[in-house]
């Protein structure tokens, strides 16, 4: 861990010995139709970050990965991802520069075996994790392989949504409302992988409604309002910026 | 035996369910390649009739023109005519793919009669002769019937295709594709899948499966302009039976409906030409999804 990192407040991460943008947003704005929902978002992603966005529903932040991911059809602005130039692109190929997504409403394909569901996305970057170790990570999934993938349990779901991109070198990950409406032990569970993930130095941009999962996790904390960003927490000021979690997230 | 009780020799029996067959046969591989369609691109592909009979056209002219014979045209027309779907697909259909599928409808419908229409004025609506290929001349006396081969073929190749098919979508990663693009594409293109270029294959292959009906049937019917036309329409009620966009039930309808027409020659000729229409009302009124459809 190299001082600079330790100086520089931007960043929160320990793990960046150097800080290589890995995904950076400038003015963005998106549009469902006339709806207009993202105002102008500004955000940078060091390599090997965990970040969160938080907010209430609907001040954005599923957009935001939605539109990082292409999946948005009117937006502007800039997005970089690995320094290249995003915002024009289809989304098979932003994907093919190692972003993997996971969405929020998971996204298992029910005529898809588990198996099938697992092995469906290509591979986008070399160094992918193998069947075998995914297996390993979450044994459910192996023993269910055979069944309909939407015949799992809502958490056995939410880990063949994770793994999946796991398998295919993506590292760059976008992960939406992974812990939403699961049990606690299954929580725990997906906060063991997330360590995990930050240990082998994936980039993880995370929308969160579950603070208490998110803030020992993460590296910094965005706030979304209203289509922005309005405001940045590092991990190490949650307790002196506490009135701001109470200010945009209580309902 | 039972049929002679009934009043009905035998040989009209078995004649009638063997056309009902061979019928049947040509409404699953039409009903399948519907049915691949819709999945990924959710329209109904109204030119399906047109490019079935471009594919008996490509094996007339094949033939006429290139000396290319019978068994030479089952593989080539159905790329040709594959091919040009393709480009129908990557230059028309692509265009409005986001707009309201009715759309869509009307672009293959109005497809449909241009093509339909250029054919009438160039070949006029009579049709021409195609003789089945000589392996396949004659036929076999079963005994209870007289099997021609050429009729036996059809069933056979069609039946094979139907089961290729099925077996590339379930069993294949192609088929994978083709499955999570039906549910969820912009979710599978964001996996990094390039699903337009999914979706003008998948049109290509079911277009390329309504030519290879095509020169199953050119030596049966003739090659007329207008012979897509009078089979689609019943291909479309299959399609309700069977509920759109699932692949077993476009083979099994398919033949059932033709088995089921066939018998009804038989048993009430008056009705033989509606009782496709009177299941699929049946079927809407019980099961509005269709008898394989997920009612979603």
């Amino acid at each position: 861990m190299s001082m600079a990192v330790m100086d520089n407040h931007e960043l929160g991460g320990q793990h960046l010995s150097e800080h290589i943008e890995e995904l950076r947003l400038t003015d963005v704005h998106a549009y469902y139709g006339e709806s207009h929902a993202l105002h102008g978002i500004d955000m940078t992603v060091y390599r090997g970050e965990l970040v969160t966005l938080l907010g209430r529903n609907g001040s954005g932040r599923t957009t935001t990965l939605r539109a990082i991911m292409g999946l948005i059809g009117h937006r502007t602005g800039s997005i970089h991802i690995k320094g290249e130039e995003v915002i024009g692109m289809a989304s098979h190929k932003i994907a093919h520069l190692g972003v993997g997504y996971c969405p929020e409403e998971r996204g298992i394909f029910a005529s898809l075996s588990v198996e099938e569901n697992l092995m469906l996305p290509p591979q986008v970057c070399v160094g992918g994790m193998s069947v075998a170790e995914i297996y390993e990570m979450f044994p459910n999934l192996a023993e269910r392989r055979k069944s309909q993938g939407t015949l799992l349990s809502g958490g056995e779901q939410q880990m063949l949504a994770m793994a999946r991109i796991l398998r295919t070198g993506a590292n760059i990950l976008l992960l939406d409302e992974i812990t939403e409406g699961l049990a606690p032990v299954i929580v725990d569970t997906l906060g063991e992988v997330l360590i995990t993930l930050k240990q082998r130095g994936y980039t993880v941009v995370l929308v969160e409604q579950n603070f208490r999962f998110a803030a020992p996790l993460a590296d910094r904390h965005l706030i979304m309002d209203h289509g922005h960003i309005a405001t940045t927490v590092l991990k190490d000021e949650l307790e002196e910026k506490a009135h701001v979690f109470e200010e945009y997230l209580s309902v | 035996m039972l049929t002679d009780l009934l009043g009905f020799p035998p040989q009209v029996l078995f004649g009638q369910l063997l056309l009902g067959l061979i019928n049947g046969a040509f409404y699953a591989v039409l009903s399948l390649g519907l049915a691949v369609i819709f999945g990924l691109l959710n329209i109904v592909n109204f030119a399906h009739g047109a490019l079935y009979m471009l594919g008996a056209f490509a094996t007339a002219g094949l033939t006429t023109y290139f000396g290319i014979g019978y068994w030479g045209a089952l593989i080539l027309a159905p790329l040709i005519v594959g091919a040009i779907g393709m480009l129908i697909e990557r230059f028309l259909l692509r265009r409005l793919s986001g707009v309201d599928h009715l759309y869509g409808l009307l672009l293959t419908f109005g497809l449909a009669l241009v093509i339909e229409g250029s054919f009438v004025k160039l070949f006029g609506s009579s049709g021409l002769p195609y003789a089945p290929p000589p392996q396949l001349m004659g036929g076999v006396n079963l005994g209870f019937m007289f099997l021609p081969w050429y009729r036996g073929w059809v069933v056979l190749a069609a039946v094979v295709m139907c089961l290729v098919t099925w077996y590339i979508f379930e069993k294949t990663k192609i088929g994978a594709y083709l499955r999570a693009g039906t549910e969820n594409p912009k979710l599978l293109q964001a996996f990094g899948v390039n699903v337009p270029l999914l979706t003008t294959l998948a049109y290509g292959y079911g277009v390329a499966l309504a030519a290879f009906a095509g020169v199953l049937a050119a030596p049966i019917t003739q090659v007329s302009p207008l012979m897509g036309s009078n089979l689609i329409i019943v291909v479309f009620a299959v399609v309700v039976i069977g509920g759109m966009g699932s692949i077993m039930g476009a083979i099994v309808t398919g033949l059932s409906m033709g088995v089921i027409e066939g018998l009804t020659k038989v048993f009430w000729p008056e009705a033989s030409a509606t009782v496709i229409f009177a299941v699929m009302a049946i079927v809407l009124v019980l099961r509005p999804a269709g008898l394989f459809g997920n009612a979603t």
